[in-house]
């Protein structure tokens, strides 16, 4: 096994008395893909939010690299850099061109040389294939195309992990293709990622790891064969069967 | 054709005396707005505050500046200032003071509403990008509200070019007031003279409104 590169260890989040996180525990291996399902309210987002310390937590320990990540923290902004995130919603800069929306953060986070950023950037628009949108603006470009250039822009920060939460669910069908192959590309590449998704086939392709998370607790932690052939818990069974449609009517 | 009386523009200086009284409007609108932006921005950013007590009071000054008919705004600090604190000021004076009160009241909501129109994710995927608060406001948010606020603003601009001409009741001598005069001294030699001056005058406010607010709508599409 590969070096851990994130810890989470009893977390707790709270909203008010609502319980969404109930002491949870897992830790991410440098180069390793773990993929979260689980029914709707469950907490996927809310937890990938609070490794990105964009919710405060109630209790626990989230830590990269070492380094504990702390709501509010001073060296949250250096911690973050090491963490590229992509949301449903597609949250591009809709006054920034594409390539200016890939620029911003690496010039003005990471103090990096614009001339070399727009090179790494240019090459990264490329491989997605949208090297010719580079001077479009965001209300220009299609969902899929959005949240492709939303990838690069988190790539061009250099992140030493990736978290995607439900990429696609915004999208019309065909253009979850586009997207999900982009993100099997980066786990070629060795990308260490923690990736919510519905895309079951997606999953069970991509993942070295399923947690299936229930009612803020991981209740099953598999590799993807057996979660998705053999789930152990009653709950994931019921909750598979929903992807599976059984024929209707004979023919 | 009836006789406008258009001739009594063109004799002396009418003209050029209708053109300084605009002038006199335009000024004041320029000054007021020029200060109630800076004002405003910071009334706006204030009532975003959760803070009740700022909220309510915040709001408060909002409606009652809205409230208020101006003219009435503008006796009471032109000749209430006079008869309550015993200081004189010059009319003109007291309608920047009036125009600028309200002003910042509009902008403030303005302001408030390009605020909190920005959504929600642009300020966490600029914190998933690891850019400061302050990064993110000055690259992210100000130049998005800033887009929304400029058509918004020149707007008001023009509506507080068209409320310039209630100060020729504080004794302003602005457009409407010269127009009065020039009609006033030509009584006897064109007795039309009314309807022609007060037309131009009503052209000349729309010459000097009209390409602001056709800026707006373009800056308004180009940044939709
Ligand atoms: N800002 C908030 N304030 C209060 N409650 C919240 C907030 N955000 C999320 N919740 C609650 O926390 C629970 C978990 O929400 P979360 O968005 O993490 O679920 P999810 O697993 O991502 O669901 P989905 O698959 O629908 O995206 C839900 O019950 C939700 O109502
Ligand atoms: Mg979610």
């Amino acid at each position: 096994m590969n070096e851990e590169l994130l810890k989470v260890e009893h977390l707790t989040k709270k909203f008010e008395d609502n319980v969404v996180l109930d002491d949870i525990s897992f830790t991410v291996h440098k180069g390793e893909v773990i993929v979260i399902v689980g029914p709707s309210g469950c907490g996927k987002s809310t937890m990938l939010r609070c490794i990105n310390a964009l919710e405060p937590v109630q209790g626990g320990r989230i830590t990269i690299d070492g380094d504990e990540i702390v709501y509010g923290s001073k060296n949250l902004s250096s911690l973050r850099q090491k963490i590229g995130m992509v949301f449903q919603s597609y949250d591009l800069f809709p006054h920034l061109n594409v390539l200016d929306n890939i620029l911003l953060a690496p010039m003005k986070a990471q103090k990096r040389k614009k001339d070399e950023v727009a090179k790494e950037a240019v090459e990264l628009l490329e491989r997605v294939g949208l090297r010719d949108k580079a001077k479009s603006f965001p209300r220009q470009l299609s969902g899929g195309q959005k949240q492709r250039v939303a990838i690069v822009r988190a790539l061009c920060m250099h992140p030493e992990m990736m978290l995607f939460d439900e990429v696609t669910a915004a999208l019309d069908p065909e253009m979850v293709r586009e997207v999900l192959d982009v993100i099997l590309g980066l786990a070629k590449g060795g990308m260490t990622m923690i990736i919510v998704t519905h895309e079951m086939q997606f999953a069970r392709a991509v993942a070295d790891r399923v947690l299936f998370l229930e009612n803020g607790s991981i209740i099953e932690d598999s590799e993807p064969d057996t979660f998705f052939e053999s789930p152990k818990t009653e709950r994931a069974k019921e909750f598979l069967n929903i992807f599976n449609f059984e024929r209707s009517k004979e023919k | 054709m009836p006789d406008l009386g258009l001739d009594v523009l063109f004799k002396g200086k009418n003209m050029i005396r209708l053109l300084g009284g605009l002038w006199v409007a335009v000024k004041i609108s320029l000054i007021s707005v020029a200060i109630s932006i800076p004002l405003g921005i910071l009334l706006g950013i204030v009532m975003t505050s959760k803070n009740p007590i700022i909220k309510a009071v915040t709001r408060v000054y909002l409606e009652f500046i809205r409230i208020m008919p101006q003219l009435v705004l503008l006796f009471i600090v032109f000749f209430g200032s006079t008869s309550a604190f015993g200081i004189n000021i010059s009319g003109e004076l007291a309608s920047v003071i009036v125009f600028t009160v309200w002003g910042t009241a509009e902008m403030g909501d303005l302001v408030r509403g390009a605020l909190i129109s920005i959504p929600k994710h642009q300020y966490e995927s600029s914190a998933a990008l690891a850019l400061t608060p302050a990064k993110t406001y000055i690259y992210v948010i100000i130049p998005q509200t800033v887009r929304r606020l400029i058509p918004l603003s020149i707007n008001l601009i023009t509506r507080m070019i068209k409320t310039t001409s209630l100060i020729l009741m504080i004794g302003v001598v602005e457009v409407l007031k010269v127009a009065q005069q020039i009609i006033e001294a030509n009584r006897m030699s064109s007795p039309n003279a009314a309807f022609g001056v007060y037309l131009t005058v009503l052209l000349m406010y729309f010459i000097i409104c009209w390409p602001i607010s056709m800026l707006a709508k373009r800056l308004e599409k180009k940044w939709g």
